[in-house]
């Protein structure tokens, strides 16, 4: 029996019944769930991954800027600065198997202002003493020649090479994918609500049933705070939540800029950056607005206004390409810059709180932490022999799609070039989309120009019946 | 695969099987031009009328009224009978100097030669994302022509309750679409003070019971999963919020170019419509436009149906060497 078929049945019994029992649990599926669960299982413990929505990336991890980080601005020698390190380290190494994109673009710290040119050493300086060695001082020229098109105000740069453009919902999905594959579990619409611990093992309850864990690991990400609060009774930490807004422009800009364009960072935020995307678009973003909501993704007239201005100052040509999409996602900051990493040791329990800019990149070196901090918990598992090795579809728009192999059906969605064969292939796998929103992370569906003009009912129809929130609300004929 | 792509050369494609790029095959068919193709990526041909389920189309063409599928399927018909191919499922990606055309199909992807082009492509509607609408981005936010395909091809409606916002022919369609399927919309919002269209708008709001507001925007689309309510001004601190199951935006058509855009083809800064000159060819003289890609509003299917046979004329003209 496979997951997919375990779970409907679940979906049909109360509260009180046994979902899993697993070595590790892992609440939360967003790209730091995801990432431990990886590792987890490949570590040789048997895990089950526990999400309240109906897919995984339902959190902060649904809007980020995809950029696979050095780690050449953060705080020296912190933990954030090591796992983003292994993290950049341990994507490349795994990409090829997994067929997980890379678009090695580089990044181009500007500086645009007086102040901004006397703080790139400072840069330069930081990154040495990250490790980041191939930093180097470009002069305008040089810039002009990189980009020719980024406007002649830019006074210098700092090259930083290896900062790289991922897929950010392509890389989550691949990684629990081979949790799944190597006798992992994944639980949807399984709110955590609470738990108790019995001094060796933890017996966590959902809205769906209860899981059995000897220990838990708390990646809730902006629910992080709220979790702990449930299980342990206490939290070391508050969700500060932090929105960042995106402009997303037509592909006819992917023309226009070639390497990742940074700000001087500041102390507080990585600030507003220009960026080619994996899937052929550039975007600008995103903001840093601290709110209340954890979950209000809204985006703001005025501040959306605010970002294409913003652009096109730093790219003109910008100005006569139009808008594909605007976007908004939240960043499970906390009261402190720093990651949040709470160890109770006497119960088994693990969070990695306050992942909040770098977690795209940090995930894969968050789950060797993870392993690392259970082992000192007195956990050992056997390294699995074999471990399987899954493969995700390329949705990137430099590397062949599904369309360009014969025998696909039929384009659905035009924009972005969707087959029939690829959104079928979604619902036949061992992880299928459980919304509109995990179908387009997916496959890239209605995230194009036209945004659903042309394809929107298609959808309906090859969705139906497949998500608890369909498309269609009803017949067209009264 | 068909034969003119096999062969991978051509005298005419036409890239588009909507009313202007049919009525542009059947004039050069009629007119001896009979290496032609059309290019159509939907697995049926005739464009948008395909799911515009009311009348009036076909006065012009035909001097009689028929719904839009009908005239769509008419006008696919005739062209059948004058021998016009129509490759379905076969997607043009790019577009190169000289009519080079890069396609991909169900077949496997191939390149077509053509001596010349014609874009037919149409337009479409600006979606909420480029209209910089705030608020969530629940689902049941759509355009006309999203709605009118899910009610007439697949029988389904997005919403019951929604606003519709702006005042152009096109949202009148709305209005009908709505009608015919069983949806009320709730309020119909334009930002000037006065309709785009003056009076079937208010004529339509009032027979269909939709309070007509002016002078208003939307301020905060509300809403998790689905749309539950939308928030809008006037622009003088003025608010009103009205519940609400979903959102059309309606019009604003932009044309459908971005063939041209992501290629070598000039289009006009701001509307995105190809330069074209007299004869309506392109910066890159083996293309030609005609239809709503030509266009800054959406015209009706018979003004579209004309551009297409004029342009027909002069690609004739022009392979014959009577062009300068
Ligand atoms: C605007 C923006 C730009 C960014 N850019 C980058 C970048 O370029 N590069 C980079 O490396 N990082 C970037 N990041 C950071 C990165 O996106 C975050 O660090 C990361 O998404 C945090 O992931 P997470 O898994 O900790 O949290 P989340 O993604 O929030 O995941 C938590 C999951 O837990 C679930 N959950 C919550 N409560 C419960 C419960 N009680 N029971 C069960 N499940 C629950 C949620 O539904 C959610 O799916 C960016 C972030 C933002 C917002
Ligand atoms: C929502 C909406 C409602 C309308 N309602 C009416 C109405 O009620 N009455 C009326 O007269 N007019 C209406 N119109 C105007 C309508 O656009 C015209 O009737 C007519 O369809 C325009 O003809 P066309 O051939 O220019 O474009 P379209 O009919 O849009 O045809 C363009 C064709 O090109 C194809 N295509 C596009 N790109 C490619 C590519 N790269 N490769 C291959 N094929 C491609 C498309 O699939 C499509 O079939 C409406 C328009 C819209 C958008």
């Amino acid at each position: 029996m496979d997951n997919t078929q375990i779970e409907k049945m679940d979906n049909n019994s109360g509260a009180s019944v046994l979902l899993a029992d697993a070595d590790v649990a892992i609440i939360g599926g967003g790209v730091v769930g995801c990432g431990v669960a990886r590792r987890m299982a490949i570590e040789g413990a048997s895990v089950v991954l526990i999400e309240k929505a109906a897919d995984i990336l339902d959190g902060a991890s649904k809007g980020n800027s995809a950029i696979l980080h050095t780690g050449f601005d953060a705080p020296p020698g912190s933990l954030e600065w090591k796992c983003v390190q292994d993290g950049h380290a341990e994507y490349l190494d795994i990409c090829k198997s997994m067929k997980l994109p890379v678009l090695k673009t580089g990044a181009l710290v500007t500086a645009w202002t007086e102040d901004e040119e006397e703080r790139l050493q400072g840069v330069l300086e930081k990154g040495l003493e990250n490790g980041v060695d191939d930093l180097r001082l470009l002069s305008r020229t040089e810039i002009h020649k990189m980009e020719p098109h980024l406007d002649s105000s830019v006074r210098a740069a700092i090259s930083v090479p290896r900062e790289y453009v991922i897929d950010p919902w392509s890389a989550p999905l691949a990684y629990l994918l081979q949790a799944v594959e190597n006798d992992g579990k994944a639980l949807f619409n399984a709110e955590v609500t609470g738990g108790d611990f019995d001094g060796s093992h933890w017996l966590l309850k959902t809205r769906r049933g209860k899981v059995r864990a000897r220990y838990v690991v708390n990646c809730a990400g902006l629910y992080g705070d709220i979790v702990d609060h449930a299980a342990l009774g206490n939290s070391e930490f508050v969700i500060k939540p932090r929105k960042g807004q995106f402009v997303v422009f037509d592909m006819a800009a992917s023309k226009l800029i070639n390497s990742i364009i940074l700000p001087v960072p500041s102390e507080r935020t990585k600030g507003i950056v220009l960026f080619p995307t994996i899937f052929g678009n550039m975007m600008v973003g995103p903001t840093a607005e601290e709110q209340d909501s954890r979950d209000d993704a809204s985006v703001d007239k005025d501040v959306l206004n605010m970002l294409a201005e913003k652009a096109i100052k730093m790219l003109p040509a910008l100005a006569d390409i139009p808008v594909t999409a605007t976007y908004a996602g939240i960043r499970p900051a906390t009261e402190r810059k720093e990651y949040r990493i709470i160890e109770d040791t006497e119960r088994n329990w693990i969070t990695l709180g306050g992942i909040r800019s770098t977690g795209l990149t940090s995930a894969l070196g968050l789950g060797h932490h993870v392993h690392t901090l259970l082992s000192s918990m007195g956990a050992s598992f056997e390294k699995r022999e074999h471990v399987v090795t899954p493969t995700v579809p390329n949705l990137a728009e430099h590397l062949p799609r599904d369309c360009d192999e014969p025998g696909y059906g039929e384009v659905v969605c035009h924009c972005e070039m969707v087959t029939q064969r690829e959104i079928e292939a979604v619902f036949a796998g061992k992880l299928p989309a459980g919304s509109l929103a995990g179908l387009k992370r997916r496959t890239r569906a209605t995230m194009g120009r036209c945004q659903g003009f042309y394809c929107s009912a298609r959808l309906a129809e090859l969705t139906e019946g497949k998500f608890e929130i369909p498309l269609g609300v009803g017949d067209a004929h009264e | 695969m068909n034969d003119i792509l096999k062969a991978g050369s051509c005298d005419v494609a036409i890239i588009g099987g909507g009313p202007a790029g049919i009525s542009a095959a059947i004039e050069l068919k009629k007119l001896g031009i009979d290496r032609i193709i059309v290019l159509e990526r939907e697995c049926e041909a005739g464009g948008i009328p395909r799911h515009c389920g009311h009348p009036p189309f076909g006065i012009r063409e035909y001097g009689r009224i028929l719904s839009g599928p009908a005239y769509a399927k008419k006008i696919v018909a005739d062209s059948s009978l004058l021998g016009v191919e129509i490759a379905l499922r076969t997607s043009v990606v790019s577009v190169g100097q000289g009519g080079l055309l890069s396609i991909i199909c169900p077949d496997g992807a191939t390149e077509l030669r053509a001596k010349r082009v014609l874009l037919a492509t149409g337009t479409r509607e600006t979606p909420r994302s480029a209209r910089f609408v705030s608020g969530g981005r629940p689902m049941g936010i759509y355009n006309t022509g999203a709605l009118q395909s899910m009610v007439y091809l697949k029988n389904t409606i997005p919403f019951k309750r929604p606003i519709v916002v702006g005042t152009e022919i096109v949202s009148f369609s709305a209005l009908f679409t709505c009608k015919k399927a069983g949806i009320q919309p709730v309020a119909m919002l334009e930002e000037k003070s006065s309709p785009t269209v003056r009076w079937p708008i208010s004529l339509a709001a009032k027979f269909f019971a939709v309070p007509l507001h002016l002078d208003s925007h939307i301020t905060k689309i509300i809403g998790h999963d689905r749309v539950t309510s939308v928030r809008f001004g006037n622009g003088h601190g003025s608010e009103k919020e009205i519940e609400c199951d979903g959102v059309l935006f309606t019009g604003k058509f932009i044309p459908e170019s971005s063939l041209a855009r992501m290629g070598h083809i000039d289009i006009e800064s701001g509307t995105g419509i190809p330069i074209v000159d007299q004869y309506g060819r392109c910066s890159d003289r083996t293309y030609y436009v005609a239809g709503n890609i030509a266009h800054h509003s959406a015209e009706v299917a018979g003004k579209c149906w004309r551009t297409g046979k004029t342009a027909a004329g002069w690609i004739c003209k022009d392979l014959a060497g009577q062009l300068m």
